[in-house]
């Protein structure tokens, strides 16, 4: 069991990586499902297999077919990949690195100072739906309406401009 | 055991988060800033699992139940957001958009 947990964190880490190091979008979208599917074990260990399942369907399945789907539709040539080495070049990446790494040195140093205290059990998906519907049902109907919301301002917002009457009479930009 | 899985988990949490930081802050285009954002979000909810599993109690993944879908809706209004900006500039560099006219 541990040794499956410190394979599985390499693994979400090299991926994510990877993900933040690729030039080409689509290879990165399959780093970032192999990502979080190593989380999704490291969930499975932790004792929350409901949601291990839920990091596969959600993140895994629905929102990286979403931006896939988006790629898709923006068309992108070869010449994107390029534009894209060209812009990640190593002035801009080291700075920015480089203080990242300075929090996450002083996180670390925290986190291995403290002691966790109590032992760990299954916590299946009953418990979390008692919890879910009883004490938390206010938080559920505000994610609701969150939902709606960006329904909403995704198809407001994704909205192109109105066409003129006939393809005939239409006219052609640029 | 457990204790090292728990500070195992929260310092891969934050291991991922500045992942995620560093990826939003390097690049310029737009999409990976957004799949960046999406990777700082599942980093906070793999430590939100972390506390949940160390106190045995659900509200953990009540939590991370609750970022999943605030993740959700995020991830679609940012990505109408890039076919608008594809569509009126033509690129899909974060720099182009400085200017925030209609």
């Amino acid at each position: 069991m541990q040794t499956t947990f410190y394979i599985a964190g390499a693994v979400a880490i090299l991926s994510t990586i990877m993900v933040i190091t690729r030039f080409n979008i689509i290879h990165a979208l399959l780093y970032l499902v192999v990502s979080f599917m190593a989380l999704s074990v490291v969930f499975f260990i932790l004792g929350a297999p409901f949601a291990a399942a839920l990091e596969i369907i959600i993140y895994a399945g629905a929102i990286v077919v979403l931006i896939i789907f988006v790629i898709m539709m923006l068309n992108l040539k070869a010449e994107a990949i390029e534009q894209e080495k060209k812009w990640l070049t190593p002035e801009v990446y080291v700075g920015p690195g480089v203080l990242s790494i300075i929090l996450l040195a002083e996180l670390i140093y925290i986190i291995s100072m403290g002691d966790p205290g109590a032992p760990s059990k299954v916590i299946d998906v009953k418990d979390v739906g008692k919890s879910l519907y009883g004490e938390y049902i206010l938080g559920v109907e505000l994610s609701g309406m969150l939902l709606m919301a960006g329904i909403i301002g995704a198809y407001h917002l994704g909205r192109q401009k109105k066409k003129v009457v006939h393809r005939f009479l239409e006219k052609i930009e640029e | 055991m457990n204790e090292i899985q728990i500070t195992g988990g929260l310092l891969l949490a934050g291991i991922l988060f500045t992942l995620g930081l560093v990826g939003v802050l390097i690049r310029r285009n737009i999409i990976f800033m957004l799949v960046c954002v999406e990777i700082m979000l599942n980093a906070a909810g793999l430590a939100f699992i972390v506390a949940g599993s160390k106190w045995a109690q659900p509200d953990g993944q009540v939590m991370f139940i609750f970022i999943l879908t605030m993740a959700a809706a995020e991830v679609s209004v940012g990505l109408a957001l890039i076919l608008q900006i594809h569509h009126q500039l033509k690129t899909l560099d974060g720099d182009a958009a400085n200017t925030m006219k209609g």
